[in-house]
């Protein structure tokens, strides 16, 4: 497809919620009408197809469609609830061995004729996996939390990724907690961002739901849940089709006096 | 600076730790960006300093030269206050 995008989802550190995202801006993507697959690139650790639900409908995976034993349609899985979505499972973690930048970019090539979006949920550090991953991609979306640790790794992250020209990359930050922000005992949103010079594609607040959704297989996207991070997921994927929806105001989810004390703390008077 | 900042100031509290970490992350990744570690720096530093007081009487207790960071873009800033220059000092 001549307008397909391919975009990267990616870290560096781990754990911080790369997968997420990429399941549920699949659903929401799909929900919004655009025929979207996500392709899981952590061959080392899979986990999107848990995520999704689809873990046990797996028959064919990224392996078999490049070694040529199975046609790319038979490996696709389709999810039951939502028809526009599919995934392209990762194949055995020995496939690690042998995979090469070319490889993804032969499937990427493949997933982005037939699909309006190919999300690639990108392994975790710099190594191999991310190497490979990057190669397919054209634009990336970086995942990081409001944490030290976190920020310089996506800083690292965002150097490769202009190295490689993958562009435009945009920033989404996870697990944003109003109230330590409020207290000035987590980065604002505005450090990271000045820190990191990208432009924010959203803000996800740290959500139980999350894992209640996980625990089930099903991406709080899919099921018009009103639960806050369910609404953030929601307009990254409106903001990525190019609608223009305002960002959430941290310091506005906490009202009450005490916020307000907490927000003239941090009034700038110099 | 925040009122809070002012607060911590005059009270003598530990700044709070968001503005911490804002400032370890310029710093460390003022390195990570340039490939420059703490003592390579340091090296440059003292060499940089040899060089310049060839030429000129430089206060090295005022003198820095710092990594800074903006918009991605690294530099690297020398602030070298100068006592005065030697040649006009051979030519008295
Ligand atoms: N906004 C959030 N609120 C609460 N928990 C979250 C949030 N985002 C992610 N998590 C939790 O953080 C954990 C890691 O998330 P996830 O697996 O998506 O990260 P990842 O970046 O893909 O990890 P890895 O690097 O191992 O692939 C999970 O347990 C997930 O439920
Ligand atoms: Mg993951």
């Amino acid at each position: 497809m001549t307008n397909s995008r391919t975009i990267l989802i990616c870290s560096g550190k781990g754990g911080v919620g790369k997968t997420t995202l990429t399941a549920n801006l699949g659903i929401a993507l799909a929900g919004q009408g655009a025929r979207t697959v996500v392709l899981d690139a952590d061959f080392g650790l899979r986990n999107l197809d848990l995520l999704l639900g689809l873990e046990n409908r797996i028959v064919y995976t990224a392996q078999e469609v490049l070694a040529e034993t199975c046609r790319l349609d038979q490996a696709l899985v389709k999810h039951k609830q939502e028809p526009n979505l599919a995934l392209l499972p990762a194949g055995n973690p020995r496939m690690l061995e042998w995979l090469k930048p070319e490889d993804m970019q032969t499937i990427a090539g493949m997933l982005s004729e037939r699909f309006d979006y190919v999300l690639i949920d990108c392994p975790a550090g710099i190594e191999d996996g991310f190497k490979n991953a990057v190669a397919a991609a054209k634009e990336a979306i970086v995942i990081t939390t409001p944490e030290v640790s976190a920020v310089r790794d996506a800083d690292r992250v965002i150097g490769l990724l202009n190295t490689h020209g993958v562009s435009p990359v945009q920033l989404v930050l996870n697990r944003v907690r109003p109230k330590m922000m409020a207290n000035q005992d987590m980065l604002a949103v505005d450090d990271v961002t000045d820190i990191l010079a990208l432009p924010l594609l959203g803000l996800v607040l740290e959500d139980e739901q999350v894992i209640v959704s996980t625990n089930r297989g099903e991406p709080l996207t899919l099921n018009g849940s009103a639960s806050p991070a369910a609404k953030a997921y929601g307009n990254i994927a409106s903001r990525l089709q190019g609608e223009d929806i305002p960002l959430m105001d941290p310091a506005k989810e906490r009202r009450g006096i005490r916020a307000r004390v907490r927000r003239l703390m941090q009034t700038k008077i110099f | 600076m925040t009122l809070r900042d002012l607060l911590d100031k005059i009270l003598r509290r530990q700044p709070a730790s968001a503005t911490t970490a804002r400032e370890r992350l310029q710093l460390v990744l003022a390195h990570d960006r340039s490939d420059l570690s703490p003592e390579t720096l340091d090296q440059m530093r003292r060499e940089i300093f040899e060089v310049v007081a060839k030429y000129v009487d430089i206060d090295l207790e005022e003198g820095d030269v710092s990594l800074e960071t903006e918009d991605r873009v690294t530099a690297l800033v020398a602030n070298l206050p100068i006592r005065r220059s030697m040649a006009a000092s051979s030519n008295e």
